[in-house]
Formats: structure tokens, C-alpha cells, sequence
């Protein structure tokens, strides 16, 4: 008769003294792990180079807060709480895991009563895990979420994978809990003391299935529990790093490295400076081993969640592109190119390969993917060095081709004449109510508006031009424009891989600005906001207009009047480069709310999570593949909630916006004004104008002045 | 394949407004921005892709003066072998036949299987090719929507004909074809690959460079000469037409028909 | 006074629509003269064509070889070069033939050449004033042509109006006799014939381009038999290809085609910036819209403020009318 029930090290496996035989599952588990993991760094020390090792308080903070604090988990409820438990559970479990493996025994790892209170958690852990694992079992087989499906054109689905895994990690639960649930079993039965096994739990409900078994029998399942346990542990360690599991180590890396600056692009080339950039042979990704050893690391960490693409517009409107397929091609791609067995092949051209062309253009930099991923992979940044490539290659779409020749040769994609870039400050009335002067370098104002090419050449935008300087008149600014010396931006001509165009319009606009001696900027055009705050260096500090706006509607310099028609609904479409890009989600909300009678709702689809209207600049001229336009989901969206006024604040929202409503059909249901438009006509003019010695001094214009001299001085 | 392709820098009418100057004489040619006539840029892009198809190398020669090498630096940038320069001040004002006269004498001086030339420029309108190909006593296509390499020195090719239909022919080499736009779709040429030919030496011609007589082409040989820009009157905004259906029916066939829309 | 011949395209024993708009050009050089048509060809269409001539030309040469069977432009030169008198203007439509043909034949006969000419202002003495439009069509040059030893221009076709005349009477003189052997280094294979739905808008002198006003996929047909009507193609602006009504090669705008038409039916478009971009060259536009402020009306020659749906059939019938006069 036994007297105690043996531990797995203390037994024998089929004549294998157990000590020996874990022991050797262990070294030839963790030995196969590490030479996987070796193999699948061999990419990653061909890519190319990546600074991600600055600011680590920022990246601890963020590996606390997105990581450990699973903190975008929760965007999906379902899904995501789900997330947070299995993760809560791994990360407890894994310390017993590690007690297992390293002392191979019962022995707690904590004393006392802390010790106690571990098991408590470690046994609803297990059990959480394991429900969680049906769920999600079931969430596959049975509910099918849409965003898991694969498109036939990304191959099959990922069904069979996923519930292998889930299988695997249920596995390790049972395997856990028999362990633990037999031992207590023999033990009551022994009349020893019983090791304790919280009520409800995976171990305790085993225990008690299996109380009344023959003690010969516990001990086999008690052994055996070990076994299958240890067993599945190590191969799924081994397992991981062929599939999407990979994420459970590579996430924290993923996290630790990831970009910190949101509105921001890396370098061309990470340690080159703009200089001598020309120098550089190639630029941009065109072979596998030209992505960045993080943008590799992303690949690896993908959890295939489907959430990016979920949330992609381009995806939405049927254009060829998925962030996640994206991700998911190029992980394929590297276990293909540097297999665990065998030597590398490499320098395969994506674009052809697995890319295509129009995969790459359909992007409009929004960033609803990387607002939305756990993991916080990169996606941005990968599309446009993707696109440098391509630039650089001469692969460019003939639509893109013209815009682009006439930025380089005219500095504005329509070509445009420089010289009549102020035109639409000298219309009859508006000259009338405000001068707007043009900045020839003496020091002549305070205030920059940076106009940018849109709302400077396009007849219609024109009027959130005029509509801004009548606000930064009305709120006593001294401004002015650079009219002819202004050049676009390059925001858009970045985001389309044309870095040396770019940097020929940057280092002009950065000369421009300084000559005209202004002490900051301010600008309608949220393109030009993100590329002057981000994609400039040393120019004067810069705000977008609904900033402006909000802070004067407090100052008090802006009143309004009460909305005519108290049938109007607003809601407000933001802008993803002030939105996403920028965190500008208030100001504009603020100002609307400050109008009085205003009623305004908010779209499903709001603030971080808005929907892309379409892009601006350059994406004006590009003709995607897609089934349907954008603007018309968005214009669509709108009017779901039962609004009939979208108050956006970028020109090229109101393109995208006002041309879905043609398209959709909606013209008379529904109207599109810019912020800056809306503020105009609702402001009350002049009302700071008594006993504010600041406005004669500073402005030149007069909302009542009827006539006026030579309103722009060309400089 | 040894590929010649004729080029010309011209004012970009997608990029420019041209206007009459204040004297109304000329165009406003302050506020000009130049660049490569575009069905030139198509006859690059052609010549690239046969060389790489079947090797050889493509050289692009301009006419004209030093501001024209940006063109040939863009072409080169996209890939073309060489760029060569003709300039010389004997050649100023030359019309279509002097500009067909002196590229003569270039194509004579080196060995070209294959002379391709831009179906027009912005301001001219379709003549160097075909004068070339006369002066030489090559065989010559005008139109060329696309090119196939055949065995034994000939080409097939399509033109484009009326109605979007293509016309096949067979030509002998060495020949001059004059490209159609849209007959391929030319690479992009930023001002990074310029500048990564900008110390490529660019050879000049002169004419003794040549063996031109400077008395048969520019100003004074030329037989045709443009005398003065004008812009034809027409009323500013619509005309907005009243009254009957009928009437206005009547009134706009009447417009249609003086404006040479009416078969 | 150059003798002044024209050189007269043809296909299926009819002539060309510019047999008589070159006759028009050719009185606007010289009001006096009395052009010469040449026609080269073979066979009993030739003949055909020849004799439906006589009623407007007072003399064709005819050129009758089974080299010129299909007009190859290098054996047509071989073949004027032979026949033509020193000195001779010849005046030929500038499309697909005439371009192939005339460079050369100018070189060939030592003649001064000028292209695509749309307007001739007369001459003096030895030099002949004409008009042609460069920068695509954004200004319009004078150009004077020394004819001194002979001319070949071409003529843009529908710029010069056919004259109504008596009938002529001509005489057909075969020219066929002087020809030695024709041979040529390019030689005509086969016409392939556009598919439908392969329409170049960019090619054509004439649009009716359709906006949103043409409501529905169904009344696109409305535009299209005006587009026959008048010769011309359908183009459209981006909503219409949105609304899948048309292909998007018919697209004008930033992001469609960029056209340079002579004519520009605007019917149903309110005049966007992005689909204005699309339009060069300065064609005479003239805008039918049912909304009086549509911004076409800003750019447009010539604006009607009615429903296309009812106008756009009335004005097909009316130039089919006119058509159906001038057959007869």
C-alpha cells in the first residue's frame, strides 16, 4: 500500500527515473526554443538599422501601460476582456510554470499565507484560461466575428491554426489541473492533509471527479498530468514562433520599441541626414531585408486580431489594401525566406510579389489601424517607406505622376501659377471686410496663416481661407501670408515617398517663414498643422485655427449668435490629422458647443476612431480600385445619426465630404461646412472691438470698412 | 538596339497659363515652367523598354541652347544611355525643316537602328520626324501606339488611327516612328535621380561640329516663320441663351457647327 | 500663282468629309483658283470616288496603282513627288494620313510645310498668312509660310466651312501612267478595330460629357445618341463613373482624363475644380444645366439653363435633321 503519492520526479517513466527524463524535456525544449528564436533573428540582423533605444522611462511606461495594463484591449469588449484574463492568467500561471519546471515539484513558491492566497488565484487563473479558450473556441467556430475572415485573395482561413492553439493552451490547463486535482484526490484519500484547491476551479472540480478513483489510478493521472503538461508546455514554446503565439514573447519588445511620436515619420534612413541622402544607392523598402528590424519585429508580434483592418477605411470601401494582410504576407514571407531548417534565400521584390502596386498606393496615411492595435505595430511608416521604394524605382501611378512634376516645378500639385497663390484674399467683398497682407520679411506681423495649396487655388476652399482671416481678424491677430513665396506643404508629397521633393519644399517653406520674422503660425489645414508641428524642424511654433478658436471663444474675443434655424443637426467629422495624428479632439467640439442652439451629435465613428473621408493632397489624383467611395460611408455615418450638417476642419474632408454627398445622393438632406466657415457666420463681428486699443494697433482689418487701398502688397 | 530618340523642352501646358504679354505680340514668358514635350517622354520610356528587352542603348539629343540639358538630365535620369546637346547660335530660329536638317547630320554621324521622335511638340505640330525620316531615306511611321521587334531588322508596329483603331504595319530598319502618348507608361523621375546625373558631362555639337552649312538652317533659311501670338475674342462667362427650346436648339447647332463640332 | 492641289482621302469609293473643307481652304489662299483634287488608289473605287469629284472639283488627277491600295503615306509621296509640278501648294487634312504623309513630301518636293492650320489670312506676293494654335490651344499664332518654292500644309479638319457651289463638272485626268514601280520599307498588315467601350476621350474634337443631371444609368443613352449625332463621344464627370453609369476611362478631371476638345457639351455638370482641371486647350464649352448658379456657367461659352433630359433629345433630332439635308 502506498503511503503518499510520488512526485513526478520521484517516479519512474517507463524505467526513465522522472528527474532525468524532465530534465532532458527541459534542455531539449528550452535548446530547441533558443535555436528557433536564433533563427528567426537572422532577419532581423539583416534589416535595416532603427534608434529605438531612446526615451526608455516613455517605453517603460508604455510597456506598463499597454502591455502589463493590456490598455487598448478593451476597444473590443468581447474579445478584449477575454484578452485581458488570458493574458492575467498567463502572467500568473507562468510563475507557477516556472516553479514547476525549475523545483519540479508541489512545493509553493511563496510561504504563508501569500502562498495560499496564490493558489486561490492560480487555480480561478487555470480556470479562467480555460473557459476563456472554449469561448474563444467557440467565438471561431460558431459566432465568427467578420474581422477573422480571409479573403480569398489572402489565402485560407486562419480557423484551423487558431483553435489548434486554443486546443493546445486548454490542454495546459486540464493537464495543470488534473495534476493538481489527483494529487489532492489521493490525498483525501490518504487521510493526509489536503492541499487546498479553490472551490468552483478547474483543479477542484477534477478533484472531485476524481476522488473515489483507485489510488493507482491518481497516481497515474497525477503523473501523467505532469507529463502532458510539461509536454505541451515545451512544444508549444517550440510551436510559437510559427505562428501568430509568437506575439506572447515578442509583444513586449514589440511594445518597449515601439514609435513613440504619433503625426511623425522615421527618417528615409535611419544615422543619414538629409544631406546626404542623395548619397544613399537605394531608398525606401523594396526587398524584405529593407524593412527595419522593428518593422520585422511587428511582423513576428502580429496576433492576426484583425482589429487594423477592422477599422481601415481603404479596406471598408473594398480598395486592395488590409493592414493586417499586410503584416501577415510579410510574416509568411520571412518564414518562407529564413526557414528554421536550411539556409536563407532573400532579395525577392515585394511590390510583385506579395505587394502590389495599388495594395500600396490605397493607404491614406489615417492611422485607424495603428490607433487600434494592442500591440501598437506600425503601419504607417511601413506604407510610405514602401512607397519610397517605388518612388525611387520610378514606379509611380501616371495620375500621380503630374501633380508631382508640377509640385517640383510649381510648387502646388494642380500647377498653378506661384503668383496667384494669394488670389483668394483679393476678392471684391472680402477685400472690403479684411486685408490680408503678404509678409516681404520686415517684421511686419506677429502671425503667420500658412494657407497651403488647396485652400489657396481650389475656388471652394478658398472660402475657409478667407473665413480663417476673418476669424484671425476678429480675434485682434497681426497676420499675414507669404502669398507667392508659399509653397505646398509636402505633408501628402512625404506620405507618398517623395522625400527629396519634400525636402525641397520644406527647406523653402523653413527659409520663407524665417524671413517673414513671424513668431508663430497658425494654420486651417490640418495637413499642413501636422507637417509643420512634425515634419519641420526649427520653425515657429504652430496651432491649427480650431485651437485658435476655442481659446479666444473663452478669452471672450469670440461670440456668437444664436444658430437661425434650430432644425439643423450637426455632428463633427474629425479631421484624421488633427484628430488621430494630433489629439486635437476637443477644441472643435468646444467651439461648436459654445454657438448658441446649436445641436450636435457625435457619430459612431468618432474622435480616435473616425473615419478616414478619403485623404488629401496627393490621394486627390490618385484612382483607387474600390467599390465605393469613403466620403459616401462617411457622409452615410452622418446621417445615421440623424444629423444633416457635417462641421469638418480640413479642406480636404469638405472635397472628399461635399462630393460623397453629390454621390450619395443626399444634396438638400445633407450639407458639409468647414469649422473656420461656420465660426464666420455665426460670429459676432467686432465685438471686441470697444475699448480694445490691441485691435487698431495690431490689424489692419476692418469688418466694416467698405473700401480699402491696394490690398495685397506682392512681395 | 542602338536607339536615338529627338527631344525638346517646351512650356507644360498642364503647368502654365500661357498669356499674351502686354504688347500682345508674344507670350508671357516671364512666369514659364519647362519640361520635356511629353509624347518625348513616351518615346524614352519606349526606347528604355526595348533596350531592356534586347539590349543596346538609348541616347537623347536635344536642339536648342543650355537650359535644354535639364531635359536630357531628366532623361538620363530615367535611364537613357547619353545625352547629347545641339547648339549653336547659327541654328537659332530655325523652323521644322532646319531643326530635321541638323538632326540629320547627327544621325549621320553615328550608327542608330532606330530614330524615334514625340508624335508633336506643344508649339509645333508634328513635323521633324517625318522631314528626318525623308532627309534620310529611312522609312518613317507617325502615330506609333506600340512596338514589336521582329528577326531581320524590322519592326511591327500599331498606329493609331480614327475611332481608337490601330493600324499595323510592318517597317524596316533603321527607321524614324514618331510615339503616340499613352503607348507605354513612363517611369517617374524625381529631382533625386536629376541630381544623381548631374555631373554626367553632356557633349555639345556645334555646326562645323556637325558639317551643318549655318546658311540652310535657322532664321534665314526657314521658310516658315510665326509672326505673333493672339488670343481669338471670345466673350467673357456664358452667353446664357433665351428663349424657346426651338430657338435655343437652333442657336446652339448654329455655335456648335462654327466651332468645327459639327461633322 | 502656285498651283493648288488637294489631296483627297477616301475609303469605300466615298471621299472624305475634307474634300470639301480643303476646297474652302484652298479659295481662302486664292479666291480666283480652282484647286486640283488627287486621289491615289485602285480599283473601281477609286474610280468611284473620282467621279463623285467632278461635281466640286473643276480637274482630279487620278493615280490609279495596286501599290496604293491601302494608302501607305511613303508610296502616296513617291507617287505625288512623280506628278506634282514644282512649286504646287498641296493641302491635306491633318489626321492620320496627312501627318504620315506631309513632312515628308515637303522635304522631298523642296516645299515649305506648315501643320495643323486653322485659319489662312491670304497671301502676298510669295508669302501666305495662316493661323495655327499652340500651347494646346491656349493662344493662337499668325504664321507666315514662304511658298515661294511650293507649300505643303495640312488643315485641321472642321475648321474650314464647306462653300456651297454649283456643280463643277470636273474632268478626270489619270496620272497613273507616270508612276514607276512603288516599293516602300513600311507595308500595311491589317486594321484592328476597336472594341466598344474603348473610347479615347482625349482623342476627340467633340464631347457630350454628362454629370449627375443625367440621373440614371438609363439616360446616359440620351447623351450618347447626341455624341453619334454630332460625331462626337461620351465623356462624364467623376459622380457618373462612381454610379458605375460609365467606364472610368470616360472620366474627366484631375482624376480622370485630361481632354482637349474643340467642343465641350457640359450636360448636367455643375463645374467642379477637379473636373475643370481636366479640360484644356480653352474649347468652346457650352453648358446645359438646370440649376441657373451651377459654376459651369462662370467658365462656359455659352449656358442654357433647361432639363437635359428633354433638351439634350431635341437638339440630337435637330442635327440629324441637318444631316439628312446635306446627304441630299
Amino acid at each position: 500500500m502506498v503511503e503518499s503519492i510520488q512526485s513526478p520526479a520521484e517516479a519512474t517513466y517507463w524505467l526513465i527515473q522522472g528527474r532525468i527524463l524532465f530534465l532532458v524535456i527541459h534542455l531539449l525544449g528550452t535548446a530547441c526554443f533558443a535555436y528557433i528564436v536564433a533563427k528567426r533573428l537572422v532577419p532581423l540582423l539583416r534589416g535595416e538599422r532603427d534608434f529605438r533605444f531612446d526615451r526608455p522611462l516613455a517605453r517603460l511606461g508604455r510597456v506598463l501601460k499597454f502591455w502589463l495594463g493590456q490598455w487598448r484591449h478593451p476597444r473590443y469588449k468581447a474579445a478584449g476582456i477575454m484578452h485581458v484574463l488570458i493574458f492575467a492568467g498567463f502572467i500568473l500561471l507562468a510563475t507557477r510554470a516556472f516553479a514547476l519546471i525549475l523545483g519540479f515539484a508541489d512545493s509553493n513558491v511563496l510561504p504563508g499565507s501569500l502562498g495560499h492566497a496564490y493558489d486561490v488565484v492560480r487555480d480561478y487563473a487555470t480556470t479562467v484560461v480555460f473557459f476563456c479558450m472554449v469561448i474563444a473556441a467557440s467565438r471561431r467556430l460558431v459566432f465568427k466575428p467578420a474581422r477573422y475572415a480571409v479573403p480569398d485573395k489572402y489565402g485560407k482561413a486562419h480557423t484551423a491554426d487558431a483553435i489548434f492553439l486554443l486546443g493546445l493552451i486548454a490542454t495546459l490547463m486540464v493537464a495543470d489541473s488534473l495534476f493538481a486535482g489527483s494529487k489532492a484526490a489521493a490525498q483525501s484519500q490518504l487521510g493526509q492533509p489536503v492541499e487546498f484547491l479553490a472551490v468552483l476551479s478547474l483543479p477542484w472540480i477534477l478533484k472531485n471527479a476524481v476522488l473515489t478513483a483507485p489510488l493507482a489510478t491518481l497516481q497515474n493521472l497525477h503523473l501523467g498530468g505532469y507529463l502532458l503538461h510539461d509536454l505541451t508546455f515545451f512544444f508549444l514554446l517550440c510551436y510559437r514562433p510559427f505562428g501568430i503565439q509568437f506575439h506572447v514573447e515578442t509583444s513586449l519588445f514589440t511594445i518597449f520599441f515601439a514609435k513613440l511620436d504619433r503625426g511623425t515619420l522615421k527618417p528615409v534612413r535611419w544615422g543619414v541626414t538629409d544631406e546626404h541622402l542623395d548619397q544613399v544607392k537605394s531608398l525606401g523598402v523594396k526587398t524584405f531585408e529593407d524593412f527595419t528590424w522593428k518593422h520585422m519585429l511587428d511582423f513576428y508580434s502580429c496576433a492576426d486580431c484583425g482589429r487594423c483592418s477592422d477599422n481601415c477605411p481603404a479596406n471598408a470601401v473594398g480598395r486592395p489594401l488590409s493592414p493586417r494582410f499586410l503584416t501577415i504576407k510579410a510574416r509568411d514571407y520571412s518564414f518562407q525566406h529564413y526557414p528554421v531548417l536550411g539556409g536563407s534565400n532573400n532579395g525577392t521584390l515585394l511590390i510583385g510579389s506579395i505587394y502590389s502596386e495599388d495594395e500600396v498606393w490605397s493607404c491614406t496615411t489615417c492611422g485607424a489601424c495603428e490607433q487600434e492595435c494592442p500591440l501598437l505595430v506600425e503601419y504607417i511608416d511601413k506604407i510610405v517607406d514602401l512607397r519610397r521604394g517605388m518612388i525611387d524605382d520610378g514606379n509611380v501611378p501616371q495620375s500621380l505622376q503630374k501633380p508631382l512634376k508640377a509640385l517640383e516645378s510649381r510648387g502646388n500639385p494642380y500647377g498653378k501659377m506661384e503668383k496667384k497663390k494669394a488670389d483668394w484674399a483679393k476678392t471684391k467683398e472680402f477685400q472690403q471686410a479684411c486685408e490680408v497682407k503678404v509678409l516681404d520679411g520686415n517684421g511686419d506681423a506677429d502671425t503667420l496663416y500658412f494657407v497651403d495649396s488647396i485652400t489657396s487655388y481650389d475656388d471652394r476652399m478658398q472660402s475657409i481661407g478667407r473665413a480663417t482671416a476673418k476669424i484671425l481678424d476678429q480675434v485682434g491677430e497681426n497676420f499675414g501670408i507669404l502669398g507667392a513665396a508659399e509653397k505646398d506643404s509636402g505633408h501628402e508629397v512625404r506620405r507618398f515617398g517623395e522625400e527629396t521633393l519634400f525636402m525641397a519644399l520644406r527647406d523653402h517653406n523653413v527659409h520663407a517663414i524665417k524671413a517673414s520674422g513671424v513668431q508663430r503660425i497658425v494654420t486651417a489645414d490640418p495637413h499642413a498643422y501636422n507637417a509643420l508641428k512634425h515634419d519641420y524642424k526649427d520653425v515657429p511654433p504652430v496651432e491649427h485655427i480650431s485651437q485658435v478658436i476655442a481659446r479666444e471663444v473663452k478669452t471672450g474675443k469670440i461670440k456668437f449668435n444664436p444658430v437661425e434655424n434650430g432644425k439643423n443637426t450637426y455632428t463633427y467629422h474629425d479631421p484624421c490629422y488633427l484628430g488621430r495624428h494630433n489629439q486635437v479632439y476637443d477644441d472643435p467640439r468646444e467651439v461648436l458647443d459654445a454657438i448658441p442652439g446649436l445641436k450636435r451629435v457625435e457619430m459612431a465613428r468618432s474622435r480616435d476612431r473616425s473615419f478616414c473621408c478619403g485623404g488629401g493632397g496627393l490621394m486627390l489624383f490618385y484612382e483607387p480600385k474600390e467599390d465605393q467611395r469613403m466620403g459616401v460611408k462617411r457622409v452615410q455615418m452622418a446621417a445615421e445619426t440623424g444629423a444633416n450638417v457635417i462641421v469638418t476642419a480640413c479642406p480636404f474632408c469638405m472635397v472628399n465630404i461635399e462630393d460623397a454627398i453629390k454621390v450619395a445622393g443626399m444634396e438638400g438632406k445633407m450639407t458639409a461646412i468647414d469649422l473656420t466657415e461656420l465660426v464666420d457666420q455665426q460670429m459676432v463681428r467686432g465685438a471686441n472691438a470697444e475699448g480694445d486699443s490691441l485691435l487698431a494697433n495690431s490689424t489692419s482689418c476692418h469688418p466694416e470698412r467698405s473700401e480699402g487701398p491696394a490690398v495685397l502688397r506682392e512681395s | 538596339m542602338e536607339i536615338l530618340v529627338c527631344a525638346r523642352r517646351v512650356p507644360d501646358t498642364s503647368e502654365n497659363e500661357i498669356e499674351l504679354n502686354s504688347a500682345g505680340n508674344d507670350i508671357e514668358r516671364d512666369d514659364l515652367v519647362y519640361s520635356i514635350n511629353e509624347p518625348d517622354n513616351y518615346a524614352v520610356e519606349e526606347a528604355l523598354q526595348i533596350v531592356s528587352r534586347i539590349g543596346g542603348s538609348v541616347t537623347v539629343v536635344t536642339v536648342g541652347g543650355e537650359d535644354d540639358e535639364e531635359i536630357l538630365r531628366r532623361e538620363m535620369a530615367m535611364g537613357a544611355t547619353h545625352g547629347v546637346l545641339i547648339s549653336d547660335d547659327a541654328f537659332g530660329g530655325s523652323d521644322g525643316r532646319g531643326i530635321a536638317t541638323i538632326l540629320k547630320a547627327f544621325v549621320q554621324k553615328g550608327k542608330y537602328d532606330l530614330v524615334l521622335t514625340g508624335v508633336q511638340a506643344e508649339d509645333g505640330g508634328a513635323q521633324v520626324g517625318g522631314m528626318l525620316a525623308a532627309m534620310l531615306d529611312y522609312p518613317f511611321a507617325s502615330l506609333v501606339n506600340s512596338i514589336e521587334v521582329l528577326d531581320g531588322g524590322k519592326l511591327k508596329i500599331s498606329r493609331e488611327i480614327a475611332g481608337g483603331n490601330k493600324e499595323m504595319n510592318e517597317i524596316d530598319l533603321p527607321c524614324v516612328l514618331s510615339i503616340q502618348t499613352g503607348i507605354n507608361e513612363p517611369r517617374y523621375v524625381g529631382m533625386r535621380g536629376i541630381r544623381q546625373v548631374a555631373s554626367v558631362p553632356i557633349p555639345t555639337y556645334g555646326a562645323s561640329d556637325l558639317g551643318v552649312d549655318p546658311g540652310a538652317v535657322g532664321q534665314a533659311a526657314a521658310k516658315v516663320k510665326r509672326v505673333d501670338y493672339f488670343v481669338p475674342a471670345l466673350g467673357k462667362g456664358a452667353e446664357m441663351l433665351q428663349g424657346s427650346r426651338e430657338e435655343i436648339v437652333e442657336k446652339v447647332v448654329e455655335l456648335v457647327a462654327a466651332k468645327g463640332g459639327l461633322k | 500663282m502656285a498651283r493648288i492641289f488637294t489631296y483627297i482621302a477616301h475609303k469605300s469609293g466615298v471621299p472624305d468629309d475634307s474634300a470639301a473643307e480643303l476646297m474652302a481652304a484652298a479659295r481662302k489662299i486664292d479666291a480666283a483658283s480652282s484647286p486640283t483634287a488627287i486621289v491615289t488608289g485602285w480599283g473601281p473605287d477609286l474610280d468611284a470616288v473620282c467621279s463623285s469629284l467632278q461635281s466640286s472639283y473643276a480637274e482630279t488627277w487620278k493615280i490609279s496603282n495596286e501599290a496604293l491600295v491601302y494608302p501607305n503615306a511613303e508610296l502616296v509621296r513617291k507617287a505625288l513627288v512623280k506628278v506634282l509640278p514644282p512649286g504646287s501648294i498641296l493641302l491635306v487634312a491633318h489626321e492620320h494620313f496627312g501627318i504620315d504623309l506631309a513632312p515628308g513630301l515637303s522635304v522631298k518636293m523642296n516645299a515649305a510645310f506648315v501643320s495643323d492650320v486653322l485659319g489662312i489670312e491670304g497671301i502676298e506676293g510669295s508669302t501666305l498668312r495662316l493661323i495655327r494654335q499652340e500651347f494646346g490651344g491656349q493662344v493662337s499664332a499668325h504664321v507666315q509660310c514662304d511658298i515661294s518654292s511650293g507649300a505643303v500644309i495640312t488643315l485641321r479638319p472642321g475648321a474650314f466651312k464647306p462653300l456651297e457651289q454649283a456643280s463643277a463638272n470636273g474632268v478626270v485626268a489619270d496620272k497613273s501612267p507616270e508612276l514607276g514601280p512603288l516599293t516602300a520599307g513600311r507595308r500595311y498588315l491589317e486594321t484592328i478595330v476597336a472594341e466598344a467601350g474603348d473610347v479615347d476621350i482625349t482623342k476627340h474634337a467633340v464631347l457630350v460629357s454628362i454629370g449627375r443631371g443625367i440621373q440614371e444609368k438609363n439616360n446616359v443613352a440620351i447623351a450618347q445618341e447626341l455624341a453619334d449625332a454630332l460625331g462626337a463621344a461620351v465623356s462624364c464627370s467623376r459622380p457618373v463613373v462612381d454610379a458605375k453609369w460609365l467606364e472610368k476611362s470616360r472620366q474627366v478631371g484631375s482624376s480622370g482624363k485630361t481632354v482637349k476638345p474643340q467642343v465641350y457639351l457640359a450636360c448636367g455638370i455643375s463645374g467642379s475644380f477637379q473636373h475643370l482641371a481636366g479640360i484644356k486647350g480653352n474649347p468652346f464649352i457650352v453648358a446645359i444645366n438646370k440649376n441657373p448658379k451651377a459654376p459651369i456657367f462662370q467658365v462656359a461659352d455659352v449656358g442654357i439653363v433647361d432639363d437635359l433630359l428633354e433638351f439634350l433629345p431635341e437638339l440630337t433630332n435637330k442635327i440629324r435633321e441637318m444631316h439628312s439635308v446635306s446627304v441630299k
